[in-house]
This record gives C-alpha cells, sequence and structure tokens, in this order.
C-alpha cells in the first residue's frame, strides 16, 4: 500500500491516509488488477474456474459438434433459448441450498419438498378446483412449513441436518406418491404456469430489463461510494465501475439481441402450400425470474446483518454466539429460505415439463448440490455465494445439452458430471493449499 | 490513589456443594494494568465470567463508577464498557478484520451496511493502538498470524469506548516477539484511560506490563499486590499458598 499514487481521473476518490493500515481499495486500475491478481494466486479465485469452465466446454461443444454433426447445433440462439430454461429448475436449488451450506448444514429434501409442493398445487387445481393462485400459495406454504420443521430439529433440537433431512427425502416421497396415486402424473394445466419456461418476453420488454439490470447496478456501486467517502475512506478507482458497467452492457446487449433473433423453425414449402414454421423471438420468461432471485439473496447475503450472520456461524459458530447473534433462529430462517426457493424451484420444472409425478425432483438435489461445489461454495461453511452456484448449474447444464447433442447417453452424462465435479473440488483445495492451506 | 472504576466486594460463587468463590475482593483502576494470577481452579475464569456476565455471581456487591451493578447479562456487561478477549478469541476466519471488529453490532442506514463508517472506525481504532503489523483491514484473518489475531480480537474489544478490559491468557499461544507486540498493547490500552485486567500465567509478562497483582487462592484473594514493590518469589509463593498476607496493600 505504500506505493500508493493518484491515478489522475476524475474520481473524486480519497487519497490513501498516510498511516500504515490500508484497506485494499487505493491505488490506479493497474494497482487493483495486481491486488486481485495476487488473491487468485493465493488461492482466492472465486468463480473463476467455473467462469473458465463453462467458456471451456462451450469451446470444446461448438467444435465437437460442428466435427460429429457437419452442421452446428451447439452454439445457436435456439439451443441457448433452450439451455436457459434445461438450467432453470437446477440453477434454483442450488441457490436455495446455498443457504444451509453456508452453515455447513445440507438439505437433501430440497428436491422432493419441490416434487412434494407441486404435487399439492397440482392435486389442489386437479381434483379440488382450488384457483391457481390460491394452490400456488399452498404449494409455498407446504415449503415454507417443511422448512421451519427442518430448522425446528436442526437448529433447535440439535439433530444434524443429514439425517434429518433425509428422513424427509424419504418420508416426502411417500407424501409425494399418496398425493398423485394411481394417475401416473398430473398434467400442469395453468397456463400462466406454463408460460414462465415456454413463452419469451417482448423483445422490447428484454430491453428493459437491461436498462434495469444496468441502472441497479450502478446504482449500488454509487451507493457504495458515497458511502466511503462520507466516511472519508479510500473509494476503488471509478474505471472499475465504469469496467463492471461495461461488461453488463456489452454480454447483456449481446445477449438481449441474440434471443430476439427469430429462432423459430422456418416454414417449409410444399408445392404451393406453406407447410409449419413458427415465430420464436426474445428473452425467456424465467431469465428475469432467476436475476430477480439472484439479485435479492445476494443483497441479503452481502448487505444485510442476516447474511453477514450467516457466514459468521458458517465459520465460527462459537465467535458468532458470543457475539450476541441469535444462532438458532439464523439457522432456523436460513432451512425456511432453502424450502422456499425449492418451491420456486419445483415451479420452473412443472412449468417446463407440464406435469407432475411421483418422482419429480428425486434426482434433482445431489445435482443441485454438485452445482454448488462445482461453482465454488465449500460444503465446510462459511464460504461461497449465490452466483457460483448458479455458474456451477450452467456448467453441468452445458454438459449435459452439449453431450446430448453428441447423441452420447445419459449414462455418459453423469460419468463427466462426476468427473467435473471431482475436478472442480480438486482445483479449489490445491489452490487453497498452495494460498496458505486454511482449512476450507 | 485514583478511585478504582470497578470494584467486587465480597463476591461467592458456588456450583452445587462447590463453592468456587468464597468471598472474593477486585480492584481496577482506569489507566492501570491489573493481573490476575493464581493456580487452576483457584476460580479466575469463574471470576471473570461473572464479569462477562455470563455466569452471574451468587453474592457479593459489584461497583462500578461507584454505583452498584448487578452483571445478569453479557448485554449489561457489554452496556457497561466492559469486554472480555477470550483465549479462543472467537473470531471468523472467513471474515475480514472490519468484519469481525463489528460482528453482532454492524453499522448499518436504510437497512444495510454502511462499510465506510465501519471501516473507518476500525483502522482508526486500530491506528490508536498503534498496530503496525496489519497491512489491510479488509484482509481475511485466515491470513494473519496468532499475534495479529489477538491485535484484532483485543481492537474489536476497545471498538466501543470501553472501560475495562479483561485479557485472558493473551499471550500462551504466541512467540517471542508476537507476546512483545501483544504486551505492548497491552501497555498502550492502559495508557489510554482503559482498565485492564490480565490473567496470566506467565510472570514475566506480568512484571513487566502489570501495576497491580492480585492472587487467587482456592477461591479466595490471597494477596493484592503492587508490582513495583514485589518479587517474583512472593507471588509464586502466594499463587502456590506458602505464603499468606493479612491485608490488602493496594
Amino acid at each position: 500500500m505504500s506505493d500508493f499514487k493518484n491515478d489522475g481521473t476524475l474520481t473524486g476518490h480519497v487519497p490513501a491516509p498516510t498511516d500504515l493500515i490500508g484497506s485494499g481499495q487505493e491505488g490506479s486500475l493497474m494497482d487493483q488488477v495486481r491486488a486481485w491478481t495476487q488473491r487468485v494466486r493465493g488461492g482466492d479465485m472465486g468463480v473463476l474456474p467455473a467462469v473458465g469452465g463453462f467458456v471451456v466446454l462451450t469451446i470444446l461443444f461448438t467444435i465437437l459438434v460442428q466435427v460429429v454433426d457437419g452442421k452446428q447445433t451447439f452454439l445457436t440462439v435456439l439451443n441457448f433459448a433452450n439451455l436457459a430454461q434445461q438450467v432453470a429448475p437446477l440453477l434454483m436449488l442450488g441457490m436455495a441450498l446455498v443457504f444451509v451450506i453456508l452453515l455447513g448444514e445440507i438439505d437433501l429434501s430440497a428436491g422432493v419438498t419441490a416434487g412434494s409442493s407441486m404435487a399439492i398445487f397440482v392435486v389442489l387445481i386437479a381434483r379440488f378446483n382450488v384457483p391457481w393462485g390460491w394452490a400456488l400459495l399452498a404449494a409455498f406454504g407446504f415449503g415454507l412449513l417443511i422448512g421451519a420443521l427442518i430448522g425446528f430439529f436442526v437448529a433447535r433440537v440439535g439433530i444434524p441436518s443429514f439425517v434429518v433431512t433425509l428422513g424427509l427425502f424419504l418420508g416426502l416421497q411417500g407424501v409425494q406418491e399418496v398425493l398423485i396415486a394411481g394417475s401416473g402424473s398430473i398434467p400442469v394445466r395453468v397456463a400462466e404456469i406454463r408460460a414462465i419456461q415456454n413463452a419469451n418476453l417482448e423483445p422490447w420488454m428484454g430491453w428493459v430489463m437491461l436498462v434495469i439490470v444496468v441502472a441497479v447496478s450502478a446504482a449500488t456501486s454509487f451507493w457504495d461510494r458515497r458511502s466511503r467517502t462520507r466516511a472519508g475512506v479510500p473509494n476503488r478507482t471509478i474505471a472499475l465501475v465504469w469496467a463492471k458497467l461495461a461488461v453488463i452492457v456489452v454480454l447483456g446487449g449481446a445477449a438481449v439481441f441474440a434471443f430476439n433473433l427469430n429462432r423459430g423453425t422456418p416454414a417449409t414449402q410444399l408445392g404451393d402450400v406453406t407447410v409449419g414454421g413458427n415465430q420464436q423471438a426474445g428473452v425467456p420468461i424465467v431469465v428475469p425470474f432467476v436475476l430477480v432471485i439472484l439479485w435479492l439473496g445476494t443483497f441479503v447475503l452481502d448487505r444485510t446483518k442476516y447474511g453477514r450472520y450467516l457466514y459468521a456461524i458458517g465459520g465460527n459458530a462459537e465467535a458468532a454466539r458470543r457475539a450476541g447473534i441469535k444462532v438458532v433462529l439464523i439457522k432456523w430462517i436460513a432451512f425456511v429460505i432453502c424450502s422456499g426457493l425449492a418451491v420456486v424451484s419445483g415451479v420452473f420444472t412443472a412449468s417446463r415439463v407440464g406435469t407432475v409425478d411421483a418422482g419429480m425432483g428425486r434426482a434433482l438435489v445431489l445435482s443441485g448440490v454438485a452445482a454448488a461445489v462445482v461453482g465454488g461454495v465449500s460444503l465446510f461453511g462459511g464460504r461461497g455465494r449465490l452466483i457460483h452456484a448458479a455458474i456451477g448449474a450452467l456448467v453441468i447444464a452445458v454438459i449435459t445439452n452439449g453431450l446430448g447433442l453428441l447423441h452420447l447417453s445419459s449414462g455418459v452424462v453423469y460419468v463427466v458430471t462426476g468427473a467435473v465435479l471431482i475436478l472442480a473440488a480438486t482445483v479449489d483445495a490445491l489452490s487453497r493449499r498452495r494460498g496458505g492451506g486454511v482449512r476450507t | 490513589m485514583a478511585e478504582p472504576i470497578i470494584e467486587l466486594t465480597d463476591i461467592v460463587k458456588s456450583f452445587g456443594p462447590v463453592s468456587v468463590l468464597k468471598g472474593v475482593n477486585l480492584k481496577a483502576y482506569p489507566g492501570k494494568v491489573t493481573a490476575l494470577v493464581g493456580d487452576n481452579g483457584a476460580g479466575k475464569s469463574t471470576l471473570i465470567k461473572g464479569l462477562a456476565g455470563v455466569q452471574p455471581y451468587d453474592s457479593g456487591v459489584v461497583t462500578f463508577d461507584g454505583h452498584e451493578v448487578h452483571l445478569t447479562t453479557p448485554r449489561v456487561a457489554s452496556g457497561l464498557g466492559i469486554e472480555v478477549v477470550y483465549q479462543d478469541l472467537a473470531l471468523a476466519d472467513n471474515l475480514d478484520i472490519v468484519q469481525n471488529m463489528f460482528l453482532g453490532r454492524e453499522e448499518t442506514s436504510w437497512g444495510t451496511f454502511d462499510e465506510g463508517i465501519m471501516e473507518k472506525q476500525a483502522s482508526d481504532t486500530l491506528r490508536s493502538l498503534s498496530v503496525r503489523t496489519v497491512k489491510s483491514v479488509r484482509q481475511k484473518v485466515s491470513s494473519l498470524s496468532g499475534g495479529q489475531r489477538q491485535t484484532v480480537a483485543i481492537a474489536r474489544a476497545v471498538l466501543k469506548n470501553a472501560r475495562v478490559v479483561i485479557l485472558d491468557e493473551p499471550t500462551a499461544a504466541l512467540g517471542v516477539a508476537q507476546t512483545e507486540q501483544v504486551l505492548n498493547l497491552v501497555r498502550r490500552l492502559a495508557d489510554q484511560g482503559v482498565a485492564v485486567i490480565l490473567i496470566s500465567h506467565n510472570l514475566a509478562d506480568i512484571f513487566e506490563v502489570a501495576d497491580y497483582i492480585s492472587v487467587l487462592y482456592l477461591g479466595q484473594m490471597v494477596a493484592e499486590l503492587e508490582t513495583a514493590t514485589t518479587t517474583r518469589d512472593d507471588v509464586v509463593g502466594y499463587i502456590t499458598g506458602t505464603k499468606t498476607q493479612a491485608g490488602a496493600s493496594a
């Protein structure tokens, strides 16, 4: 920090005070980049390996699909719109699990919580003619109740979450089977729910969404800077804010533009009759849902006492207790949040599949844990963010999607996904060891 | 002689049939370091837990700033400005220095953190303790050495205008250089007008920084000595019970 120098931009950034304690915020853009490189070398890689994995896999599948099929079916707007819809349930479940994994706990029943709450949803509509809004409310109510139940046994009674949620994993499967009993599967006949995973935003709404994202991002950055300026502590160089906004504008703009192109099937001419063909354009509706929940969750984790205490308990529960934090309450609420978001994941699945059967959600939970771990969330607790689980889920979804386009069986998909999971954990462990060998 | 900021009189505490504190007196003065010594089982921890409000005393009088107070909960104790730094420090490794110092009492505006204010206060506190070994207040605690962790724990204790700081074996796990750093820190703390109660088994440390030495022996305060007018052998004698003192000199 001693080599601080003003970068001369119109930043209004406060020069470092002349004492010896820095805050890591001082210096020019180059100093910040250097500091970041050091952190990465020290093992604090954050989301980097998962993003790298995603990019590498995308390039790899683009080439392989081209070579095997002779035409490009992977790197197309249609396939990426598909991917967004495929990944949504897994991504949401991964984010749900982050809340309990941060505590060093686990919720094995998250998948069947999603499944059984959706079973309640469709049964209420199909058998009891309940309006779908009330049925949805009941589904969420059931999910939150399950979360409260897990929280009671884990936080209050003190049973390991593995055991409690394993019990619920088995029990809720039974509930689901009884509810669906005999029907095999029950269709979801609610147009609004089906639209989430099957319809697109109007093209102009995609642009509005991007503007909102940029505005919110800019507002939080400047809010933070104002707080720091007021307190008289140095701000990071403002170039970083512009760079971040530029990345969002360019990547987000490219995505919205691509999604707004028509990706429908072209019509076929049979003689003088035009057969089939459809128009399909716009950002999938599920995308704004995911973005809003991701933003809200990240806000809670990064900027509120609840989030800070979650990390503190995950890092050192005894320290948290001595600091006057209500450990039991915080844990309890974490399980409720997890189950609540699991129901959202269930809604996404029901919307996409169009039916609810007795086995829904059973297989998804372990993939959700895998998504979180691949993204860089530590199962020991205290380390990880929602965006990690989101990107981890994308990596897993790209593998499933890409191998499917290569006409490989689901067996191969499982093997590759498992290998990637172990690889991700290994990269994490090795980088940490080099960074000074701290636990987790 | 200044007035003591905190004075314990005739403190009694028992656990069932086992009486641990049998009428203990203790005084701590602002700007002075009072060492509390005694062999294992003498009742030091019980005495401290009572001061912290974790385990209230059965009977006896505690006066703080001339008023009688009842230390029934940790909140009451910290509200008065009594802070304890436990031996295992109780820091969260995965949080940074600022986050640890403010844990449980974060500054917020509009329901969200005011990181600017917190960072400012944290670095001001560290600076007031002349801490020179910490590079950035945004370092994760997992990257700190033992001495640095002790520093952060002490800074956390004095962040909110602490008036009495109790340090439980602050140098037990440290090497020579780091012990020296922490002892200097203890001295500076007292020089700022804080009453420091230092628990230690290391007599060399005590003779280096303490102004007064209070010796507990089997639940009784057997000696209250001024460091300047006593010797190591005397203190060892009191700790082991081979020597007794009629009245208290402090």
